[in-house]
């Protein structure tokens, strides 16, 4: 996995609440059987919207997302994270994010950020106008930006290691064998299907 | 030991390991895999080196491209056909037991885990699929996962996890007739939100619980995520005791017994305290239909669609207005009334047998309107077959419905079950979202009797006046 631990770059805002996975990946481009490729297919249906957020001319090139609350809702599917990094985003902040979709980006190295409502909004609107470009600090916990933007952020310590190494967790976990074994052989001791 | 949640205790028996201050290391008893979420897990698995762990805590079958017509032809399109055929391969390769597009028990996964008894209480049971908490039902702790997490499941039947916090919702009073579990949980998902539930396991409890059948608790656990939770459940009982009895996976004889004695500590104790609690009483509740596009745009059959005015804050008022839009909708239009071009019965949330048989009491003796197309996808063959043995088929094909063959079909329209733009659909599925049954297709999810009258009437109808 890539490692994220600081990143400067252009911000698209997309100013909704509850943006699904099946917005950011159509269904019908989910048969594939690799991880790569979705990029083009981002957000497949909004894109042939002419005044959609990301066809913006400032929004070209963007490398961070900034949305409404509970982004990534519904479905587990990761391409959906798959096809973010892929068309270039590294970051996504928003207010709060789905559980799983959250666990999804952080297993790819596209690092979700949740800020406070109202920094947020102030994001939102700095990107509405004009260009807005950002800087995402894992190290620090910090968001910075123009107009002397600057907040904070936590993120469990585990999942901040994960991705500040870029950490394969696979691995780590089959370090610990041993425990899974001792586990299972207590559990058939048991009787405990 | 202080009292402890149901949740609390079936998550405290799989720790395997767990760092201070870090997600613990949990073991999963049971991971059910499909085509669609598996093809990379195996893929990286392969390019690690790595093997399946556990091939026997594993169980797969094809349910989300497949077709629902006629299961002696081959799959049309061939990118659904390959992905078929590579979980094919590396289920072969893993050793994991397979129920393929044939098999008299193939099905959408979260339908025949339980009817193959697989599915136990106390359980940990994961899938890459959001609608995996419908497991729930049997107090397992049963969750969605991502195709990363599928991998490191297959190489370790581990999961590293941090823990949720909990919630109890308890529905209290007499469901009424005409009202069923489907409208229970729209209706939670109406007043807490799609994201209302989003980092909660959610306990369910109370006396409109306790009266629910296996069918009814696992719609109700299966929207669980519909409300952003990770996962929901219900203490097992008599009722989850008496439908797992017999079951294939099930154990027998003394062996039976002793299990069902260390079910029954399954449940919250006396004095545990949840994180948040909510309450709902079902005793006026109205079937409910939704109006937008999400599983929290809803209300009951006998409202109206509601006004972008009608809602707080700007964010809501745009998605509103934007869900209106795309539902060819009006502000005060009655719900009751809607015409209708399409009705799908099917999907893990509501095509089980009591499912159809609650859709095939409306629809005896009467017919599909005039230009409504509508279909019935059982939720597993072995559905299918027991339908068919009462005599279901025949009162659905009667009334002019197709009766097809298993899987997630138009629910999430990865086969060639899907809406046209522009067609509104009554649907006994999950899912709402744009685009989700067919892109510009306009979905209302309801019951499976509310979508039986719907088909009969050509237009959203409050299914009460046809008990």
């Amino acid at each position: 996995m890539q490692p994220f631990r600081t990143h400067a770059g252009r911000a698209a805002v997309l100013p909704r609440a509850n943006v699904d996975t099946d917005q950011i990946i159509p269904k019908q481009f989910l048969k594939r059987i690799e991880r790569s490729g979705f990029g083009q297919f981002l957000f497949h249906d909004w894109r042939r919207e002419p005044d959609f957020e990301l066809n913006r001319p400032e929004a070209q090139g963007a490398t961070i997302l900034v949305a409404g609350e509970n982004f990534g809702c519904g479905s587990s599917r990761e391409h959906a994270p798959w096809a973010l990094g892929d068309y270039g985003f590294r970051a996504i902040i928003a207010p709060s994010f789905a559980d799983i979709f959250f666990g999804n980006c952080c297993q790819n190295g596209l690092l979700p950020v949740v800020l406070a409502v109202d920094e947020v909004d102030r994001l939102l609107q700095l990107g509405a106008t004009g260009p807005l470009d950002l800087t995402v600090d894992l190290e620090r916990c910090e968001v910075t930006g123009p107009a002397g933007f600057r907040a904070t952020f936590t993120i469990d310590a585990y999942r901040r290691a994960m991705l500040l190494e870029g950490l394969d967790e696979i691995g780590r976990t089959l370090k610990l064998e041993p425990q899974i074994a001792a586990y299972e052989r207590q559990r058939d001791m048991e009787g405990v299907a | 030991m202080p009292p402890r949640t149901l949740f609390e205790k079936v998550w405290a028996a799989h720790v395997v390991h767990e760092e201070p201050g870090g997600p613990a290391l949990l073991y999963i008893d049971l991971h059910l895999v499909h085509e669609v979420t598996s093809p990379q897990a195996f893929e990286g698995l392969r390019l690690a080196g790595r093997t399946v762990r556990r091939p026997d805590r594993t169980l797969a079958t094809v349910d989300h491209n497949v077709p629902t017509g006629d299961r002696s032809l081959p799959i049309v399109d061939p990118v659904s056909a390959t992905q078929v055929r590579t979980l094919v391969d590396n289920v072969r390769e893993a050793g994991i037991r397979f129920y393929d597009l044939g098999s008299p028990e193939q099905g959408i996964v979260h339908v025949i885990g339980p009817e193959l008894g697989a599915t136990q209480p106390g359980m940990t049971i994961v899938c890459g699929d959001s609608h995996t908490s419908t497991h729930g039902a049997f107090g397992a702790l049963a969750f969605g996962i991502g195709t990363s997490e599928v991998e490191h499941v297959l190489a370790t039947q581990c999961l590293m996890q941090s823990k949720p916090k909990t919630m109890e919702v308890r529905f209290e009073g007499r469901r009424p007739a005409g009202v069923s579990a489907k409208d229970m949980i729209l209706a939670l998902i109406g007043k807490i939100g799609t994201g209302g539930a989003a980092g909660y396991a959610i306990e369910y409890a109370g006396s409109a619980i306790r009266e629910l059948s296996m069918e009814g608790r696992m719609t109700i656990c299966n929207m669980s995520i519909e409300a952003g939770a990770r996962a929901g459940m219900v203490a097992p009982d008599e009722t989850t005791f008496a439908w797992l009895a017999g079951r294939p996976r099930v154990p027998t004889g003394d062996r039976w017994d002793a299990t069902v004695g260390r079910w029954r500590a399954l449940r919250t104790d006396v004095g545990a305290t949840f994180d948040r609690s909510v309450k709902l009483d079902v005793e006026h509740l109205a079937p409910q239909v939704t109006w937008g596009t999400n599983p929290g745009m809803v209300t009951d059959i006998t409202g109206r669609v509601p006004a972008p005015r009608d809602f707080e804050g700007d964010a809501d008022r745009q998605a509103v207005e934007r869900a209106l839009e795309y539902m060819g909708l009006s502000a005060g239009t009655p719900l009751e009334g809607l015409p209708v071009d399409r009705v799908f019965i099917g999907s893990c949330t509501n095509a089980r047998l009591e499912d159809l048989r609650a859709a095939a009491d409306v629809v005896r003796g009467r017919r599909v309107a005039s230009g409504v197309r509508a279909m019935v996808v059982p939720g597993s063959q072995r559905v299918k077959a027991e339908a068919e043995a009462e005599g279901l088929d025949r009162v659905f094909a009667d009334a002019g419905f197709e009766w097809r063959n298993s899987g997630c079909s138009m629910c999430l329209g990865m086969n060639e079950d899907i809406l046209g733009a522009g067609e509104r659909c009554a649907s006994t599925s999950n899912r709402n979202f744009e685009g989700r049954q067919g892109r510009g297709g306009r979905t209302h999810l309801l019951s499976p009797v509310m979508a039986a009258a719907a088909a009969v009437e050509g237009r959203l109808v409050d299914a009460r006046a046809f008990l």
